[in-house]
């Protein structure tokens, strides 16, 4: 008895111990990515340069390029991405669906609508105003969903949630589709930004939505450990003194400020909460508490890379990375489906 | 052999290994299934009982050896010609949102229609028949949705029932549904078998309404016949072992005088330690 | 048992047929109400002609002014007209994708049917903005076609399975729609906002030509559908249900979904993707006769019509002289519809 104890005991150290490897690992990824994703762009920089930029910067164009224009743009992608990742992780283990992310809350169309009807009556086109619009957007779409979600018998099951996020998704879509078809004004301006896109996005910008992802974020890890839990179904949850109906809307505040702060900086950016969960899963297992912090790199070292990629392949110009994402996404999730389904 | 008593067979595996992603599940089988009686397949949780069934009713394409329908090789034969013989029932099917009782029986009638053909006198006297013995004739008109798990069951038998076939193969009838309804239902089957002389074959986890109800038992292991024949011939303590991997005492069923299986159990066994 | 249906069965003729009893009653009032919007719609606008002139010009009868018949027969009437037939097939390719994959969501949108068709016909308007417009319904057409094959041979694993399909689809539409943003993106600004206008799906200044050139589409497959409607209830029932009963499961799935494909690729190709009525108009039908396709098929077909048509009449009532693409209000009906069925929810 007390050495199978023992083993067991010994083969979760082991598994602890990989797992943190891993997550270590991950990191150097992510790392190199941040350093690739400096170097490269329209104008490539030594490694030298970029050393040099933050010991010795000495106000010469490329030391400018680096600190002003690609190191925000790159931290934001890795904000942005780590915040999808997660957002979405909270939104499979919460609603049980393997389907679920951000925008199925509703969040990117509400975004998408306040910026553009913020364009057609303000006329605003500065990208920190629409920021705010968009937080807005987000935060009362998602509020929305999920009111009307808890409306439908049995309360807020998984079910009523992806509907009601389905509904007011179409119903704000076609609403913005209606301004953009009236004013072309609107859609020149916007249409760039509609696509989801890190450039030209400055440090104070980063600043400004920080503190909020920062929030999610910590709450979201908070919370590791009774998402696991209520990723088994809410009455077994329950039957284990859990009060869900705290956490579902702890994890609920947690999505919005992470969705939410995201489409704001960034725009509507798809997939990368739908397929790193996924991936994370498959690798880690069914503990939130690691699958978090690993969805978090993941997500990070994905939208990096989607968006030095949508640099890379078209240059001088570029790619919004809110449509690399799905064109390096949607193939993965195919095979994935292929695949996984296949054995289940 | 002496079971003479079972020795015609409409339905028979030979050699037949079944397979699902290339595992093989059910291998080498040679098993007959006799005329007119009522056949109970029982075994271990994933020991290829279901698999086995799907097998028999052509749902499943053998890997190798063969199923025949009286005397013909079941895969050479049309699918319609199969479902006139030979009914399935799965384990626990859905029926759409909304679909009444009537509308799911009527689709029983699917392998005598045809494009022109589709709702003849005598495809609505079997509907007529099928509702009548299952008694749910009454709620012919309410969507399954509404219906208790019983009842819903019983729909699902009443819509094999019209396809007026001679053997009936079911997959865990009997599932989610309490006692009462376990053997309300298995009377009902019971007399289909007496009235109209079907062959049944059905998949059951409780051993004792196994053995109350099976004219012939086959003890599945590992994808293997273990034993074949009555109940009372194959429902022995040393199957109960080997088969289910429990202990158990084998005792005459005061009711039916059928075998009855008691598991035994840690808290029998520490109880008789302690005394 | 004839209390809950309808039953033909002449004496003299081979034939036999049922369905709900309440399909006849449903469909002529439906079918009323169209008839009513058609005649309103043909009538509104700038230059309004009220219903009785309508119908009498219609009739080829003498009315009191000789431009009633260009404004009716030449412009107006194509455009109802092709409201409702992409109404029909949209509907009947809706209810076709939610049978054969039994689920009440999956539409051809959302299996990413009208993905394909929209990404072809976005690249044709923006990319070579010379083509001429009746080229348009082809490259939709293939659009849709190309995405419905790929979905059914990537789904194929030992045969197909209905939660691959969506799944499958539902890819292929996220790659087709990131494609087509992509053109939105970085397209010319004035071909961007037509190919948006089609995006959203409108019948504005269709002609004739346009009516005859779907005509021939809808009645084929529509027919098609009908005739298949008995399989579509096996098929409704599971696939080991059906197999068992005998019907060739892998052949009926092909044909069905090859047939949606066509309507909903050739309705997408004349109007664009107007939303939520292959969603709408099949959960309506039921509601009405029930889950048995035989009279499901048909009253949800006419529903469709009816949703279209009065979804069109209303995009030009609601904000006058601005006129809103029909598409735009199906989804804004579509939403709403969505919450009562979440409310009323029959699912636990």
């Amino acid at each position: 008895m007390l050495t199978t104890e023992k083993n067991s005991y010994l083969r979760q150290q082991r598994k602890h111990l990989q797992l943190f490897t891993g997550l270590l690992l991950a990191g150097l990824i992510l790392w190199l990515s941040l350093l690739a994703s400096i170097a490269w762009g329209a104008a490539d920089i030594s490694f030298k340069d970029i050393y040099q930029a933050f010991t010795a910067f000495d106000g010469s164009s490329s030391h400018l390029i680096i600190r002003t224009v690609r190191l925000p743009r790159s931290l934001i992608a890795m904000l942005v991405g780590a915040a999808l990742a997660i957002a979405g992780a909270i939104m499979q283990g919460l609603t049980r669906n393997p389907l679920a992310s951000p925008s199925i809350l509703g969040v990117n169309a509400g975004a998408a609508l306040a910026v553009v009807v913020g364009t057609f009556i303000l006329g605003s086109n500065s990208l920190s105003v629409y920021a705010w619009f968009a937080f807005a957007g987000a935060a009362i779409s998602a509020i929305t969903v999920y009111l009307l979600g808890s409306i439908g018998r049995g309360g807020l099951t998984p079910f009523n949630l992806t509907i009601a996020g389905a509904a007011i998704t179409a119903f704000i879509s076609s609403i913005t589709s209606a301004i953009l078809i009236l004013s072309q004004r609107t859609l020149e301006e916007i249409r760039f930004w509609l696509a989801g896109s890190v450039a030209g996005r400055d440090m104070n910008l980063l600043w400004q939505v920080l503190p909020y992802i920062c929030i999610g974020l910590i709450l979201a890890l908070a919370l590791s450990k009774q998402i696991t839990i209520l990723s088994l179904g809410e009455d077994t949850a329950r039957s284990l003194g859990q009060s869900t109906a705290l956490i579902k809307i702890l994890a609920a505040i947690s999505i919005i400020l992470l969705a939410g702060a995201s489409v704001a900086i960034a725009g509507p950016i798809g997939f990368v909460g739908l397929i790193v969960p996924h991936i994370v899963r498959f690798l880690v297992g069914v503990d939130y508490r690691w699958i978090l912090p690993y969805c978090a790199i993941f997500g990070a070292i994905i939208v990096l890379n989607a968006d030095l990629l949508g640099r890379l392949v078209v240059r001088p110009t570029e790619l919004p990375v809110g449509l690399v994402m799905p064109l390096i996404g949607a193939p993965f999730f195919i095979y994935l489906i292929r695949w996984k389904l296949h054995n289940s | 052999m002496n079971q003479n008593r079972f020795c015609d067979h409409r339905l028979e595996t030979k050699q037949l290994t079944l397979a699902y992603d290339g595992v093989p599940v059910v291998r080498n089988l040679n098993l007959g299934i006799p005329t007119g009686k009522i056949t109970v397949l029982v075994g271990a949780n994933g020991c290829g009982k279901s698999t086995l069934l799907r097998g028999l009713a052509r749902l499943l394409k053998p890997k190798g050896g063969m199923v025949y329908l009286d005397g013909k090789a079941i895969f050479q034969l049309s699918g319609k010609t199969v479902a006139k013989k030979l009914g399935m029932l799965p384990q626990s099917p859905i029926a759409p949102e909304g679909l009444t009782v009537r509308d799911l029986v009527a689709m029983g009638r699917y392998p005598y229609q045809s494009w022109l053909q589709q709702w003849s006198s005598e495809d609505e006297q079997k509907v007529k028949e099928a509702l009548d013995i299952t008694t749910m004739t009454e709620l012919a008109d309410r969507p399954l949705d509404n219906l208790s798990g019983g009842q819903r069951q019983k729909a699902w038998i009443a819509m094999v029932l019209a396809q007026d076939t001679d053997i009936l193969l079911l997959d865990e009838p009997t599932t989610f549904l309490d006692l009462a309804h376990q053997v309300d239902l298995l009377d009902l089957l019971y007399e289909l078998h007496q009235q109209q002389g079907k062959t049944i074959v059905m998949i059951l986890h409780d051993l004792n309404l196994a053995c109350r109800y099976g004219d012939y038992l086959v003890a599945i292991q590992q994808g293997k016949v273990y034993a074949t024949g009555t109940p009372e011939r194959v429902m022995t303590e040393e199957m109960v072992r080997e088969v289910f991997g429990l202990e158990c005492r084998i005792v005459a069923d005061p009711v039916a005088d059928t075998p009855m299986c008691i598991p035994m159990g840690c808290k029998v066994k520490s109880d008789i330690l302690r005394h | 048992m004839t209390k809950q249906w309808l039953i033909i069965r002449p004496k003299v003729l081979p034939i036999s047929f049922h369905c709900d009893r309440r399909v006849p009653r449903v469909l002529s009032i439906l079918t009323l109400i169209t008839i009513v919007a058609m005649v309103i719609s043909v009538g509104y606008g700038e230059y309004y002609i009220s219903p009785l002139d309508v119908i009498k010009t219609l009739l080829g009868l003498q009315t009191t002014n000789t431009d009633y018949y260009f404004v009716i027969n030449i412009l107006r009437l194509p455009r109802t007209l092709v409201a409702f037939l992409v109404g029909v097939g949209l509907a009947i390719a809706g209810t076709i994708t939610q049978g054969i994959t039994r689920n009440p969501l999956a539409a051809p949108d959302i299996i990413g049917v009208n993905a394909g068709a929209a990404l072809a016909a976005v690249t044709l308007i923006i990319l070579l903005p010379n083509t001429p417009v009746s080229l348009l319904p082809f490259a939709a057409f293939t659009g849709a076609l190309t995405v419905a094959l790929l979905i059914y041979f990537l789904a194929w694993r030992e045969g197909s399975s209905p939660v691959r399909l969506i799944l499958v689809g539902i890819g292929f539409s996220l790659i087709a729609n990131a494609l087509t943003n992509l053109m939105i993106t970085f397209g010319e600004i004035n071909t961007v906002s037509q190919a948006l206008v089609w995006l959203t799906g409108s019948v504005y200044g269709r002609s004739w030509s346009q009516v005859l050139a779907l005509i021939p589409w809808i009645v084929i497959f529509g027919a098609i559908a009908l005739i298949l409607a008995r399989e579509l209830n096996t098929l409704n029932l599971g696939d080991e249900v059906a197999r068992g009963l005998g019907s060739p499961v892998e052949w009926q799935r092909g044909l069905l979904l090859l047939t949606s494909v066509a309507l909903a690729g050739s309705s997408v190709a004349t109007a664009g993707t107007v939303g939520f009525v292959s969603l709408m108009a099949p959960h309506l039908g039921r509601q009405l006769v029930g889950a048995s396709h035989e009279g499901l098929l048909p009253v949800a077909a006419m529903m469709g019509g009816m949703l279209v048509v009065g979804a069109d009449l209303l995009g030009r009532v609601m904000f006058a002289p601005l006129e809103l693409p029909c598409g735009i209000i199906t989804a804004a009906i579509g939403a709403p519809y969505f919450v009562y069925l979440l409310i009323k929810n029959r699912q636990p």
